[in-house]
């Protein structure tokens, strides 16, 4: 016997689990609240609480499984729970300033000082590029897995001018920057072209995109104009200190450019009328379309932001610091972008939020090894459980007791089930 | 077998859907159970079927508290269920279907013979005139849902739910409905018959109970008027008839000419569909769902390229537009089902009501939203069509049906319009909202628009309609006055040639 078709959100599974979510309001078809029974209007805050508690409570969450594996990879801390009933004292005060040491450590590596706190907005600058072009394509309803490759784009060309091209202070910097932003751009506007012309899926082509940037960049590091003279390593020359981003003290011009981008996206989505089109494309098609929007435009305008905030971070990567332009200039960015959106819950302010908390995280762990000897890993592990607790929030809040709220994670749940 | 329930109550977190119901079905009774969508029918008969669990109350049967944890356990205790939208395997034959998930086997081989032959059995006791060896697919609506009701049967069901069996069907297949039911009831079987249409109510009820926000009402004899059931569903008095004067004809605003369609399998769906409509008159489009009269809309919006034919507007050839021009050029479109492309659900009120209008002033200027302007035009529009919702930011998903809908009709009606294409304008909604909804149609017709209505539901066609085109099978079979009786529009419907035509 079938799921009847009347009355989904009424249906076994809700009843059965025992969580009692009050869906009668956004239940399709379902059981639909006159005036009296609704609640009054929530008020912006009651309204992002449930996915603020949520998001935090799983960043706890994933610090209290990362205490256990701290403790676990720490020898001093198992030899002393081998005699744990001569000395159980002994045994739990060891590893909880195990625990304490490495989040300490972890802690001031980031926010520390003047210089740990540039090097947290350092790592977190160009996953806030990248996290901003995936969350703006998620707005418009596309999966884009290709931050990677679009960053890479955005390198090659940013990357070419900065070594390649003379020119005098600013002019040069912002021709390399706009030569990054059309090379992701373009990386990112052809999977907007395929997608809307003919229909291929947007994550195939920007996984397929990724390894062909990949591709084209360790071919072109064999290439004369991207090898320093008589060298024959895959590596470029440096970038001309004309186009690098202006620095001081460990901070550096690119993360107010990309909170200058999060601004940005945050007009564009909400207050410009391409916006609108991009967001009720992404949200229903069909009522779009039947609304007069045009559904390709949408597609091809939304790749070509984001390709061109990818291309951003990557000229982060090259400009950023006097590092020249290898095939590890992306590093796991691309792809840390992804998670970032999804942390941000695809909105501009929340990316910014989930790229701090990630380049916290990415620049505090270096220092938590060095002081600690608690492994660098363990940061990454930190990051997916993060994720791994916002992707599943029934778990969290059956975790915590929380009551249910059908709107917490709904962005992400979409996401992933395409 | 006799139904009792006591003080049934189910609350989805603060709101309560079901309110202390109290119901009997006597054995052989058809008992009609009324009331709005929303009003919590549906929610009653899940929790009865097992597919809800209560929070408070009973179900007794034939005096015996029972409770049941699936719909399995409610089908062993003899309830069955017959949906709006069928559960039917379209590719398996009618036999097949019957014995799905009681396959009877022998050596690992399947007996269709027994199936068939129990399927023969009970079409013959109750008059469910089907062949057991047709494939489900190829059968009409109307034998479909005989398919369901002969599977609840082959189930030993003594109760029978029908859950708004003839929103689907055409008049003829209605009253064979009704026959069957009547056939069944004579035989002893109870039916819970789900509806908010009152004139089915009256033909073939035996005992109506009302629910409304939850709770039962009142109980009615089916000799009550039309109007006191509508009283007490709604829970005010309300006017079923359309108020509406003479059609104050004017141009011909919108012309077709052999309009053909041809869908993404290469069938034809509308075929050669000529029409035209004047200035101050409805014209009504009616006939069986799926026989065209979609396309034939979408096309006129420019959301399919017709591959034949021409489409004009004030004499302007339109058949190339997309819909971005057909609305610029002054074509209001209420689409057929407002969840799939009327509204943006996660949208709220004030964006829904500007959703084909941002691009223009006073809500646009150049890429910026005015959005000072689209909460001021949010709330002119939900003072002036009556719009129950807690703001104008609230996300349209979380109102009411009704109200969706209201949404919808308020934007297609907030400029000014030529021709207004409505597609099952009231379509779910109830009656308060019916009546809401026609008063605005009509009053586009009289404010000068061209009005093309499709519609379903005959009573809305003849209430609304200046003219009446039949459709079938992507033709207009005919073009029709609204005095035309029942009957005779339910043959056209089918399919008939008729023979004297009454062009209007």
């Amino acid at each position: 016997m079938g799921e009847p078709e009347q009355e989904p959100g009424a249906g076994t599974d809700e009843a059965d689990s025992g969580a009692d979510e009050p869906d009668a309001g956004t239940d399709e078809s379902g059981v639909e609240p006159d005036e009296r029974t609704q609640p009054r209007a929530k008020t912006w805050i009651e309204s992002v609480l449930p996915t603020v508690q949520v998001s935090f409570a799983s960043i706890v969450l994933a610090l209290i499984v990362g205490a256990v594996l701290i403790m676990v990879s720490n020898d001093h801390v198992v030899s002393t729970w081998g005699y744990f009933f001569a000395d159980p004292w002994g045994a739990v005060t060891t590893a909880t300033s195990a625990v304490w040491d490495s989040y300490k450590a972890l802690f001031s590596g980031a926010f520390g000082s003047s210089a740990a706190f540039g090097g947290t907005l350092g790592k977190a600058t160009p996953l806030i590029f990248g996290g901003l072009g995936v969350s703006l394509a998620f707005r418009v309803g596309l999966f884009n897995i290709g931050a990677q490759g679009q960053l890479f784009f955005g390198a090659i060309c940013a990357g070419y001018v900065g070594f390649t091209w003379n020119l005098p202070p600013v002019v040069h910097l912002l021709a390399a920057v706009v030569a990054g932003i059309i090379g992701g751009a373009i990386w990112g506007g052809v999977v907007g072209v395929l997608k809307a012309r003919t229909g291929a899926h947007e994550v195939i082509v920007t996984i397929m995109l990724n390894y062909v940037a990949l591709g084209i960049l360790r071919w072109l590091l064999l290439t004369n104009p991207f090898q320093i003279p008589g060298s024959n390593n895959p590596q470029s020359p440096y970038v001309d200190d004309n186009a690098l981003y202006p620095h001081a003290g460990g901070y550096n011009l690119g993360f107010v450019v990309a909170l200058l981008a999060a601004g940005l996206v945050w007009w564009l989505l909400g207050r410009s009328t391409l916006g609108f089109e991009m967001r009720a494309v992404g949200a229903n098609p069909d009522a779009a379309r039947t609304a007069g929007m045009s559904i390709s435009k949408a597609y091809i305008l939304a790749m070509l932001i984001a390709g061109a905030l990818a291309g951003l971070a990557g000229t982060q990567q090259v400009l950023g610091h006097r590092d020249p332009l290898t095939d590890g200039i992306a590093g796991s960015i691309g792809f840390d972008s992804i998670t970032v959106a999804l942390l941000g819950r695809a909105s501009p302010f929340g990316t910014v939020v989930a790229a701090l908390l990630f380049g916290a995280l990415q620049s505090g762990g270096i220092q938590m090894q060095a002081a600690t000897n608690t492994p660098l890993t363990l940061t990454t592990v930190l990051q997916a459980l993060i994720v791994l607790f916002i992707a599943a929030p029934a778990l969290v809040r059956s975790i915590l007791r929380v009551r249910a709220r059908a709107d917490a994670g709904g962005v992400l749940a979409k996401g992933w089930n395409g | 077998m006799q139904l009792e329930i006591r003080g049934l109550t189910k609350r989805f977190g603060t709101f309560t859907a079901n309110d202390a119901i109290d119901l009997v079905v006597e054995p052989g009774e058809i008992h009609c159970l009324l009331g709005e969508n929303g009003a919590g029918k549906t929610t009653l008969m899940n929790m009865l079927y097992g597919l809800v669990d209560s929070d408070e109350g009973e179900i007794l049967l034939d005096g015996e508290p029972v409770t049941f944890r699936s719909p399995g356990d409610a089908i062993d205790a003899g309830i069955g269920m017959v949906h709006q939208h069928f559960m039917l395997v379209p590719v398996f034959t009618v036999a097949e279907n019957v014995m799905l998930g009681r396959e009877q086997a022998s050596l690992g081989v399947l007996q269709r013979s027994k199936a068939a032959a129990r399927v023969t059995e009970l079409s013959e006791q109750y008059g469910l005139a089907v062949q057991p060896d047709a494939l489900v697919g190829a059968l009409p609506v109307g034998v479909q849902q005989r398919v369901e009701i002969i599977k609840a049967l082959s189930n030993e069901a003594r109760i029978l739910i029908l859950d708004e069996p003839t929103a689907v069907l055409t008049p003829q297949e209605t009253d064979e409905l009704m026959d069957i039911m009547r056939s069944l009831r004579d035989n002893g079987t109870s039916i819970i018959f789900i509806t908010h249409k009152l004139r089915e109510v009256k033909a073939v009820g035996d005992k109506i109970t009302v629910i409304r926000r939850g709770k039962v009402v009142g109980t009615a004899k089916p000799t009550v008027s039309e109007a006191e059931l509508a009283e007490m569903m709604v829970g005010r008095a309300v006017s079923l008839r359309v108020d509406k004067g003479e059609s104050d004809l004017g141009e011909v605003v919108f012309a077709a000419n052999d309009v053909t369609v041809v869908d993404d399998r290469g069938v034809t769906v509308v075929n050669q569909v000529s029409l035209d409509v004047r200035s101050g008159e409805i014209l009504a489009l009616c006939g069986v769902q799926g026989n065209g009269q979609t396309e034939l809309i979408k096309s006129f919006l420019g959301l399919l390229k017709p591959a034949e034919g021409s489409i004009a507007l004030s004499g302007d050839d339109i058949s190339r537009h997309g819909p971005r021009e057909s609305l610029r050029d002054g074509i209001g479109f209420v689409p057929e089902d407002r969840k799939h492309d009327g509204f943006v659900g996660s949208f709220t009120v004030a964006e829904n009501l500007v959703l084909d209008l941002y691009r223009d002033p006073p809500f646009s200027s150049g890429l910026s939203l005015s959005l000072a302007e689209i909460d001021r035009n949010a709330e002119d529009r939900i003072v002036e069509f009556d719009i129950r919702t807690q703001s104008s930011s609230t996300p349209v998903e979380s109102l009411s049906g009704g109200n969706q809908q209201k949404v919808v009709v308020a934007r297609e009606l907030s400029r000014e319009l030529k021709l207004l294409i409505a597609s099952q304008p009231t379509r779910g909604l109830d009656v308060g909202s019916i009546e809401f909804v026609h008063k605005r149609i009509v009053g586009a017709r009289d404010a000068g628009a061209a009005v093309i209505i499709v519609s379903t539901e005959l009573d809305e066609v003849f209430s609304l309609a200046d003219r009446i085109a039949v459709m079938c099978n992507g033709r207009v079979v005919d073009v029709v006055d609204p005095g035309i009786s029942r009957e005779d529009i339910g043959l056209l419907m089918a399919g008939a040639e008729r023979e004297m035509q009454t062009h209007g």
